[in-house]
């Protein structure tokens, strides 16, 4: 999956991608001003080979941005790279270049090679390691609330007031100094627990916690209040990140956190804020029961 | 209870649902004396805003008796005579703080619905689909009203349901249309749609300090409403072009403002009107803005497009090029109602305005279903209706 890989990589892949296209074109329109510049004599049939090569450097580049998996493009450009090498070395080798202008370009392209050559390997990798191993699941959303950070931070560093505001949390037990037990409600009156540890505790800045033990479900996360510009109030900021376990819990949490990732997270903050704000958690009869509720006909009244 | 309930597109019902109950402390329950149908209750009847499930109790003008109070309500007591405001308002975040009602960010639990949609969330309303909440309508015999110390304001006794009940919705929807407008002295208003928003809009417009109001519709009595009880001059769109009859009428420069109290179900004579229709028909837009387009084209350089009729998704042929070339502002919204309710009670209990001008026809509750098929059709010169809990 596209969405999976490591950005950095993509980013140096879609740059080596728009290199590509750029220095291809520059062969195919312009091949004599580019012999003259790389210090090689231009001739026409240098310039049809420049061409040639130009057209091979273009579809390289667009396999590489066009594909979610660039690996093989990307190898193509190394296998083009060793040509670029050879025909540069030739040239240096027959004497009829300025060597000090081919030699610059032949050290060029050899760097250009590298990052090819180090992009393709990494990208490989990438792709296989997605086929065996889960990906980290990471999440960041934020929220203004208008209250200070002094006072969202101790509303949520008092574990009982958690449940009043996450859903599905069934109950967060303090166990150690800094260590709390967490239970959520899952479907079919199955539970799901967990063991956290606080592991940075900033007052009225930031709390890190992470999993521990033998976690139903293991994940780290954090939450920041930043006091907001022009005194409305604080941005609160949580991350998190967790590897999708299997089984009932993976399916459990697939189905919250499944199709939108991140809006129960996102759902959670909304409650906080109006507990914070108002006092309560606005409900419609339709937000709290599933299927037909109290405000709504029987399924039979409706059909009929 | 009864409860009038949408049950699919020109579907409604009058069903049997239980009562509502005390969910949160902030909450009451008010035994409905008065409702009525919205003009903006059709578009959810002809099926064109999403998210509605059937049996979604309809309703947001209500008035009525407070029958119990959450234990976080201190300002009202069993007994009070309360009018609601259609949008759902907490009083205390940041839309709140600004007035901006309509806009609450904290009574909407379906606001990531809204936002998909709408990129932000507005606040919950009553009985105007899941994407606003879910929140069950006021056609019925008893609602619940989330946040209900700051919503309902308590009415004088001498005051008839009648002339308040539209304090709910449409008398604020139109005064804030007219008020968007920024009406200077001399200057000449245009209303879109002589329906009850329209009306409100034209007579909220006078109060406002506007010399003249020109209102366009096509059908004869909302015409005749807006000339002998709002005071305003009229257009037939069907008789007249209005562009050039705008123009001629205003020495050619156009209105200074143009309120759409229309919105997405416009009708126009000729080729556009089909345009808009088929293309909503087959979902390439979701309104139909031919009113709106109208007014843009129609309005003075540097006036001012005041749009309260309601639109959903996306429209089509928008003419941003005579917006930005010619200056023009565009100010919208759902009403802020909670902001006009005392003001503008001030001004029915002066006898400045008596809102029940504008009903035409008066049902029970059972009767709802007829209601809706009357006033789609516009049958018997309907043009609102009021319906009254079973006494």
């Amino acid at each position: 999956m596209n969405s999976q890989q490591n950005p950095r990589l993509r980013r140096l892949a879609n740059g080596l991608g728009w290199f590509s296209i750029g220095l291809g074109v520059t062969e195919i329109v312009a091949p004599g001003t580019l012999a003259r510049f790389i210090g090689i004599r231009d001739r026409r049939r240098s310039r049809t080979t420049m061409r040639m090569y130009g057209l091979r450097e273009v579809a390289a580049g667009v396999g590489i941005l066009s594909r979610s998996r660039p690996a093989p493009w990307l190898w193509a450009r190394v296998a083009g790279d060793a040509l670029d090498l050879a025909s540069l070395g030739k040239t240096l080798a027959s004497g009829e270049s300025n060597r000090v202008k081919a030699g610059l370009a032949t050290a060029a392209v050899a760097g250009v090679t590298a990052a090819d050559v180090l992009c393709a390997r990494q990208m490989g990798c990438a792709s296989n390691g997605s086929s065996t191993t889960v990906k980290d699941v990471q999440l960041m959303r934020t929220i203004n609330i208008d209250r200070s950070p002094e006072e969202i931070y101790n509303y949520w560093r008092d574990l009982n007031n958690l449940p009043r505001f996450m859903k599905h949390l069934a109950s967060v037990e303090r166990t150690g100094q800094n260590q709390s037990h967490w239970v959520i409600n899952a479907p079919g009156g199955k539970k799901i627990e967990w063991d956290a540890q606080i592991e940075e505790d900033e007052p009225n800045r930031r709390i890190a916690w992470r999993s521990w033990g033998g976690s139903d479900v293991d994940h780290s996360g954090s939450v920041q209040f930043e006091r907001a510009p022009g005194g409305r109030g604080t941005f609160v900021r949580v991350n998190l990140s967790y590897t999708p376990p299997g089984g009932l819990i993976g399916s459990t949490l697939a189905k919250w956190f499944g199709q939108a990732p991140g809006l129960l997270v996102e759902e959670n903050l909304r409650a906080l804020k109006q507990v914070l704000e108002t006092g309560e958690i606005a409900r419609s009869d339709a937000s709290i029961h599933s299927g037909m509720h109290s405000a709504q006909p029987s399924a039979q009244a409706a059909t009929a | 209870m009864k409860a009038n309930c949408w049950i699919g597109k020109k579907d409604v019902r009058v069903e049997n649902v239980p009562d509502p109950k005390i969910l949160n402390p902030r909450d009451a329950i008010v035994k409905i004396t008065s409702t009525a149908i919205c003009g903006s209750d059709l578009h959810l009847y002809n099926g064109y805003v999403p998210g509605m499930e059937s049996g979604d109790v309809l309703g947001h003008e209500f008035m009525g008796e407070v029958v119990e109070t959450g234990h976080g309500v201190n300002n009202l007591k069993k007994g009070d005579r309360v009018v609601v405001p259609f949008p759902i308002a907490c009083g205390s975040c940041f839309s709140c703080k600004h007035e901006l009602y309509s806009l609450c960010e904290n009574s909407n639990p379906n606001a990531w619905m809204a936002e998909k949609l709408w990129g932000h969330s507005p606040a919950g309303l009553f009985g105007y689909s899941h994407l606003l909440g879910g929140y069950a309508g006021g056609q019925a015999e008893y609602a619940r009203v989330p946040f209900a110390d700051v919503g309902p304001i308590k009415v004088p006794e001498e005051l008839a349901d009648e002339q308040v009940l539209f304090l709910s919705d449409i008398f604020p929807t139109g005064y804030m249309g007219a008020e968007m407008c920024n009406i200077q002295p001399g200057d000449t208003i245009a209303v879109w749609g002589c329906g009850p928003v329209g009306q409100f809009a034209i007579k909220s417009a006078f109060l406002l300090g506007a010399e003249r109001v020109i209102a366009i519709d096509r059908f004869p009595e909302r015409l005749r409403m807006a000339r002998e009880k709002a005071g305003a001059e009229t257009l037939d769109y069907e008789a007249v072009d209005i562009r050039d009859a705008l123009k001629e009428m205003t020495g050619g420069r156009g209105p200074d403002a143009c309120i759409d109290a229309v919105g997405m179900e416009s009708h126009a004579p000729g080729m556009t009107g089909v345009y808009d229709k088929v293309k909503q028909t087959v979902k390439l837009e979701t309104d139909r803005p031919i009113a709106l387009r109208q007014a843009i084209m129609s309005c003075r350089n540097g006036g001012t497009i005041s749009v309260i009729g309601v639109y959903g998704g996306l429209i089509d042929k928008f003419p941003m090029g005579a917006v930005m070339n010619r200056s023009l502002t565009i100010r919208t919204g759902q009403a802020h109602v909670h902001r006009y309710l005392r003001p503008l009670l001030e001004r029915i209990q002066k006898g400045e305005i008596d809102p029940s001008f504008v009903i035409t026809h008066r049902m029970r509750l059972e009767d709802a279903p007829q209601g809706f098929a009357m006033f789609k059709d516009k049958q018997d010169e309907c043009i609102k209706i009021v319906l009254k809990a079973a006494a």
